[in-house]
């Protein structure tokens, strides 16, 4: 029996001559070459409508594209969107370690928080803080409408919106890491902010920061709410001149090339980000 | 002989499910204990309660004569701050089942974290110490790899270096090829019985009777929770006086 299988195995490997073999004909996608045509076209005239539609005025965009008055406006946005994602995250971090906690008073602030300012719509909340002055009239002896001018109402209630949302989004990024990093850190004898830094965080990070990213843009376009309570932002500032100068396309134009930009540059930033914190997830040097 | 390790009726439970019930355990300097049992004996509870990654509900558990996680005051025992207890690790090696390295760490930078930020080593004397490690259990052209591009044996022998970089009193080894193939089971086991040769006190939680029976000075049987029986190898694997540790040995073999 044996010897048997021996002489069938040795039968087998006769490799056919090349030219022998049929040649291999791919499946023709007619389907495919369709759509692309279509959507090909749809998109051309598009573009076109666009290029060729002078109700765009495309000069007065570039005409106003660097004034001071735009300039300042984005300048505005930049560092509000700055400063809302640091705080927000900052506050986020700690809710999620609450969140954490073995300490059921602080897991369920936690929740509290992120349960109530995920529930009230932004504006809605930019709108109370702005009138807070009916309900407290003075802090600390000072008048509230003296204390909260419009750019501070909107750091305090961005950032607390980013919070909620950043606080399970690093929350997420804790849970990715595997309980097995913690036990061995500890086995290890690190401290428990050496475990957090060195251990936990990065690995987190892997998680925390494409989402993140997507805050960061979501952020910065997010911002222009603070438009209705009169905080000089992007759009606010595009606002301002074409009320005075009805040219309103092109201006709205103007902040949405800025917008998409600064949303570009964003992007790139978070490649190299994600790159960075990507070590050691690869099989080949 | 010394003493490194004293278990005194130790009980653990999980909520309902009372894991250990009452374990006695001494284990002498420079020797080997390996501790055999089906899956579910409390073998590996034990074996994390020596180094207080588990807690014990009752009993008293020293090594190298110092009382693990607490101390005594009076008749109690009061649990130690974090950071005594994280003392007393750096001198108790632990190898997990699955490695559990540091997949954003290269293999030197897993080996020198401990020493460098637990035992405040200069950091490039850490690295020599590593590299000298690394050689010890044959991967010294790894040390800039990073965990994942190894297989799985030689991640175990860098999780063993790791150890080792603590230069500790007791090594514990919670299966340590169990969750390797078959084929990377023996390189592991090799740098083990190397040390044990080198008179390195551990004890060793596995599966593997033919090396249970090679290298363990005592070897102790463990089911629901209790120790069945102990002794030198030849006693407990060959000449069982339990029937249950009868059964486990006839079954494992």
């Amino acid at each position: 029996m044996p010897s048997d299988t021996l002489a069938q195995h040795a039968a087998v490997p006769e490799t056919p001559d090349k030219a022998d073999t049929p040649r291999i004909v791919p499946q023709r996608r007619f389907g495919q070459w369709t759509a692309a045509a279509v959507v090909l076209v749809l998109l051309a005239l598009a573009v076109n409508s666009v290029l060729r539609n002078d109700a765009f005025q495309w000069d007065v965009v570039a005409d106003y594209f660097t004034t001071t008055a735009v300039l300042r406006g984005l300048w505005l946005t930049l560092w509000l969107t700055a400063v809302v994602m640091v705080l927000g995250f900052a506050l986020g971090t700690l809710l999620a370690a609450f969140r954490l906690s073995a300490n059921p008073v602080l897991r369920a602030v936690s929740w509290g928080y992120v349960w109530l300012f995920r529930s009230i719509p932004i504006l809605v909340q930019l709108l109370l803080w702005f009138n807070i002055g009916a309900l407290y009239p003075r802090i600390l002896g000072v008048k509230t409408v003296d204390l909260l001018g419009p750019v501070t109402v909107a750091v305090i209630g961005l950032t607390l919106h980013e919070a909620a949302y950043a606080a399970e989004v690093v929350r997420g990024g804790i849970l990715s890491v595997d309980r097995g990093q913690i036990e061995a850190a500890q086995a290890l004898g690190l401290s428990r902010w050496r475990r957090w830094r060195r251990i936990v965080l990065p690995q987190a990070m892997r998680s925390i920061v494409p989402p993140a990213g997507n805050m960061l843009i979501g952020t910065l376009k997010g911002t222009s709410i603070v438009s209705v309570i009169a905080v000089q932002d992007l759009l606010y500032s595009v606002q301002l001149v074409y009320h005075r100068t009805y040219q309103v396309i092109p201006l709205l134009m103007v902040a949405t090339v800025w917008y998409t930009v600064v949303t570009s540059l964003l992007g790139v930033g978070q490649y190299y980000v994600e790159k960075h914190y990507a070590r050691g997830t690869e099989r080949t040097r | 002989m010394s003493v490194m390790v004293d278990i005194r009726s130790v009980h653990k439970s999980f909520g309902p499910l009372h894991v250990l019930k009452g374990i006695d355990l001494t284990v002498r300097t420079g020797e080997v204990t390996v501790v055999l049992g089906p899956s579910g004996s409390g073998k590996s509870t034990l074996l994390r309660t020596v180094n207080h990654l588990e807690k014990v509900d009752r009993g008293v558990i020293s090594v190298d004569g110092a009382l693990v996680g607490y101390r005594r005051s009076g008749d109690r025992l009061r649990e130690l701050p974090e950071r005594e207890v994280l003392r007393q690790r750096t001198r108790i090696g632990f190898v997990f089942q699955n490695f559990h390295l540091f997949p954003h760490l290269t293999v030197l930078e897993n080996i020198t974290e401990a020493p460098v930020s637990a035992l405040k080593r200069p950091r490039r004397e850490a690295a020599e110490a590593a590299r000298r490690l690394l050689a010890r259990v044959g991967l010294a052209d790894k040390a800039d790899a990073y965990p994942r591009q190894l297989s799985g044996g030689q991640q175990q022998r860098v999780a063993i270096a790791r150890a080792l970089a603590l230069e500790p009193r007791l090594l514990l080894f919670d299966e340590p090829t169990s969750a390797l193939d078959p084929e990377l089971v023996g390189e592991v086991l090799d740098v083990i019985r190397d040390l044990a040769r080198q008179g390195t006190t551990m004890i060793v939680v596995t599966h593997e009777i033919g090396f249970a029976r090679e290298v363990a000075d005592t070897v102790v049987f463990m089911d629901d929770g209790r120790i069945v029986e102990q002794g030198p190898p030849a006693d407990v694997l060959d000449r069982p006086r339990h029937e249950r540790t009868r059964a486990f040995v006839s079954k494992v073999l």
